[in-house]
């Protein structure tokens, strides 16, 4: 039997999966005996529901999962034999280590399951925005490492006019529009001038820390009042889908920033394989001199496609503040931009590849968070180291080639090819 | 469509590279623009593409004047054009590059591609073209892809096409495929400019020749002129275009591969066991298409690929496992195929290129400091010998043509005491002056006693040149045979083909 060496990577990572699968057995299931009861609870509020929870003694539901999750990757290699895609198997595998863990971690404890799945959703939420607003930009030549100066522009931007005008939609209007400053600055600089940049985008995150630092200690400490106590978004609970159970209260039960980001996932999903925009826009990724042989005017695009990107990021900016507290904290979008970076670098540079990777990042934080609070003894930031190694395992190969645009970065001018 | 430039000027600072160009171009005839590497001709076609704009001079189609500012303007009057360095996107299908520039939507936005799709079935099948639409283009040969930047070009009613150095990718079969369709596409009433430097082709198929040198338009030549005459009239002067060459004399065997492997750092072979023994006196020239894993040979002989098995045997020495350094100075003159990416650092100054292997050594170096004056005055010396044109030997090498940087290259290479010469590709790109000079120190480093191990493209070159060919195709040594063999039986062997 002859693999390709796609094939033999998928191989290689169901070997990865079996081996942690049998360490999960003897670790989660044999290593630490315990009779306790874990209790897994699917309701969250007012929904309709099937089960209410599930109780399952621990020692046990972390041998049948591990279990599960050798049996899945036995059907993915089977799956790969037979020159097919084993992402069914993976994918089970990968779900029953998650919860052969939860059993072992709980360790008879109650894990509110919808709970920590919105959770993840609304940490990804601005991992979102934010890999979509990379996704934009490096799909069209253009390397965003400013996207946490755009989410942090975005957030203090929405926070200070909301509070000033007590209005959450005005906050909603004026995000987009200080993310899309920045991203003035880095068209600006990275296409009008060929500014290198990674550096750029470096210094103007530097750039939007100091400044809103700055004017967080000057104006909104001291005129809190005024500056600082905006309104934020309730949810809106979608009629019908909303009272679906366990889907209902995580996806349909949400502000109106969220819906807004279903809304434009979709539109990229849509428009970056199906339309002109599209087509032209991954054509300036990849090979700006033949789009410009045709006719296309590749600089005029990047520019026009990094202000968008900008107005998405801002926007997911808004989510920090008008999305949910309502304030303005100093640096409180912690990294935000640099994990939806690695997201969109783990989602191989596609829409619902980046989308699915915040959505395990915000899984893995959430995690960690909801472990720290029942009293489970993993420390919380080895949790929060998740992202990154998931991302390094990512660029080194094994889930698959991992190719960034040919053009991303290179600034583009006639006759310099 | 006739197509007819008016005094076409252009420069670039103190640089004309077109200097008031007049030509015609009639309706259904093949015009070839002769002319060396710089000469203008690129310049001339990027402006009537567009890609440039003119300082003064004017482009008439059919009588009227048109005014191209955009590749676009060129399409909409009829011009197409077919460049050297592709312009297709290597992610995107057949039918993705044809649509690009040119998308039809539907209400929503939505692209729409089943026209294009039975335009391009249509057009493919009118020139007995298999293309399949939705294969992607990294996966196609580049016959192939070259192809589809013809059909690209024909599909949106391109009446004048211009070939930029067409041949310079492919086999002589392809070649020869290529040249059938450019008879078709005349017969149906299409103009060709034809841009090429290669005489051969330039004769089999021209209707009319314009020669162009140093920006200038120098000559009208008649395809029945001999190619002496057409080089001639290209450089300004006689040229001798097969090197004397000297009955060989093949002595000890001096380089032994055997079994030699090179992977990528992904695990994939690029050269994949291949054996061949070069012995003193001898040229022993590895042909093949570009791609085939020629580079990767050459850079494996002198140890600059990382993942390698196999033996390297130099005198006798075991190659294998030497630091580049001591490879070198196991008694190896190395040429890169890139000059200026890896043969030269274009910063430094000449005289500083001249001494980037022997730095270390005295009497350029003295305790840890260099000597200004020992290295000058070898410069000085080696410029003279290998008549490198320059202004001062502290100009910048960047400063020199290219035919004067291979000579700094040739200069430091040659001037260690040297067993093997590997030259890799080493007159591509420069003019025919330079290319005699080259010619002709490489044979007398065979006729001292050296080995010479060549890597070209070229064909004409390579029969120049060699004592014996081997042929590479996908990283294998095909077969190796003697200088005397015909054209078609080398261009066979290039194209995979083993009788």
């Amino acid at each position: 039997m002859v693999f390709s060496n796609a094939q033999k990577r998928q191989l290689r990572l169901l070997a990865v999966v079996f081996v942690l699968a049998l360490g999960a057995l003897y670790q989660f299931g044999f290593s630490s005996q315990s009779s306790n009861k874990t209790t897994f609870g699917f309701q969250l509020g007012k929904e309709w529901v099937i089960i209410h929870q599930w109780v399952i003694q621990s020692t046990t539901g972390s041998r049948i999962f591990a279990g599960l999750a050798i049996v899945a990757t036995i059907l993915g290699i089977f799956l790969v034999r037979a020159n097919k895609s084993p992402v069914v198997g993976t994918g089970f595998a990968a779900f029953a280590l998650v919860m052969s863990f939860l059993c072992w971690a709980a360790n008879g404890k109650f894990i509110p399951m919808t709970g920590l799945l919105q959770g993840s959703l609304m940490l990804a939420v601005p991992l979102i925005f934010g890999s979509m607003s990379g996704l934009l930009c490096e799909r069209s030549g253009v390397i965003n490492i400013a996207i946490e100066g755009q989410l942090l522009a975005g957030a203090f931007a929405s926070g200070v006019v909301a509070s000033l005008t007590h209005k959450t939609t005005f906050g909603l209007i004026v995000a987009p529009l200080a993310g899309a400053t920045i991203s003035l600055l880095l068209a600006t600089f990275a296409i009008k001038f060929s500014v290198d940049q990674v550096i750029l985008g470096f210094v103007l995150n530097v750039l939007v820390i100091g400044l809103t630092d700055f004017l967080y200690k000057k104006l909104l400490i001291p005129y809190q009042q005024t500056w600082n106590t905006g309104p934020s978004f309730s949810r809106i609970e979608i009629p019908f889908i909303g009272k679906l159970p366990i889907i209902g209260p995580i996806f349909f039960n949400q502000t109106i920033i969220v819906y807004l980001m279903y809304l434009i996932v979709g539109i990229i999903v849509f428009a970056l394989f199906k339309t002109k925009w599209g087509l032209r826009t991954r054509a300036i990724g990849e090979h700006p001199t033949a789009a410009d042989s045709v006719g296309i005017d590749v600089n005029k695009l990047r520019f026009r496609n990094v202000l968008i990107a900008g107005l998405v990021s801002g926007l997911g900016g808004a989510y920090f503040t008008v999305g949910s507290v309502g304030s303005f904290g100093k640096e409180m979008t912690a990294g935000a931009g640099f994990i939806a970076l690695a997201a969109l670098i783990f989602g191989k540079w596609s829409p619902m590849g980046a989308v699915t990777a915040a959505l395990l990042f915000g899984f893995a934080d959430n995690l960690s968070g909801t472990l720290t609070i029942i009293g489970v003894s993993i420390p919380s930031e080895f949790m929060l180291m998740v992202p990154y190694i998931a991302t390094i395992i990512a660029v080194s190969g094994l889930v698959g080639r991992v190719r960034a645009p040919a053009a991303d970065g290179v600034p583009y001018s006639r006759g310099s090819h | 469509m006739s197509l007819e430039l008016k005094g076409i000027t252009k420069s670039f600072g103190a640089l004309v590279a077109n200097d008031g160009i007049d030509l015609s171009v009639n309706r259904g005839e093949i015009h070839a623009i002769l002319g060396e590497n710089g000469a203008g001709k690129s310049t001339l076609m990027n402006i009537v593409y567009g890609l440039l704009q003119p300082d003064s001079g004017e482009i008439r189609v059919d009588g009227k004047v048109v005014t191209i500012h955009e590749p676009s303007d060129a399409l909409a009057v009829g011009i197409g054009m077919v460049h050297q360095h592709f312009m297709l996107i290597p992610v995107f299908t057949v039918l993705e590059n044809i649509v690009l520039g040119h998308e039809s939507t539907s209400k929503i936005g939505k692209l729409k591609l089943s026209e294009a799709r039975e335009k391009l079935l249509a057009l493919a099948a009118d020139f007995g073209f298999e293309i399949d639409p939705d294969a992607y283009i990294e996966n196609l040969p580049v016959g192939v892809q070259q192809r589809v930047e013809i059909l690209k070009a024909l599909i949106y009613d391109a009446k004048v096409l211009i070939l930029d150095e067409p041949t310079a990718v492919l086999t002589p079969q392809e070649t020869d495929e290529l040249i059938e369709v450019m008879k078709r596409l005349r017969s149906q009433g299409t103009s060709i400019i034809f841009i090429s430097h290669k005489l051969r082709e330039v004769k089999a198929v021209s209707d009319r020749i314009t020669v162009i040198r140093r920006g200038k338009v120098v000559a009208s030549a008649d395809p029945s002129s001999s190619q002496e005459e057409l080089a001639s009239l290209m450089v300004g002067r006689p040229v001798n275009l097969m090197p004397d060459k000297k009955r060989p004399n093949p002595g000890a065997p001096i380089l032994e591969v055997k079994d030699l492997v090179v992977l990528d750092p992904s695990g994939r072979p690029l050269v994949s066991d291949v054996s061949f023994t070069v012995h003193a006196g001898e040229v022993l020239a590895i042909a093949g298409v570009q791609g085939n894993g020629q580079s990767e040979l050459a850079e494996a002989v002198v140890n600059l690929q990382a993942h390698i098995r196999g033996s390297i045997e130099l005198g006798g020495v075991q190659l294998i496992g030497k630091s580049v350094h001591d490879s070198l100075h196991e008694g190896i003159a190395y040429v890169p195929e890139s000059r200026e990416l890896d043969g030269l650092i274009g910063s430094f100054s000449i005289a500083e290129n001249l001494i980037l292997d022997t730095h270390r050594e005295a009497p350029y170096a003295k305790g840890i400091t260099l000597s200004p004056k020992a290295v000058a005055t070898r410069a000085e010396v080696q410029v003279k010998e290998f008549d490198i044109r320059a202004q001062s030997i502290q100009d910048p090498v960047t400063s020199l043509s290219g035919g004067n940087k291979q000579k700094v290259v040739l200069a430091r290479e040659l001037s260690r005491p040297v067993k093997l010469l590997v030259a890799s590709q080493p007159t591509r790109g420069l003019d025919v002056g330079s290319i005699e000079f080259v010619h002709e120190r490489i044979l007398a480093e065979r006729d001292a006693g050296r080995a010479v191990l060549l890597f070209s493209t070229e064909l004409d070159e390579v029969t120049a040149l060699a004592d014996r060919i081997a042929v590479m195709y996908a990283g294998k040594i095909l077969a190796i045979v003697d200088a005397t063999v015909s054209r078609e039986e080398l261009g066979l062997l290039m194209a995979g083909v083993k009788k």
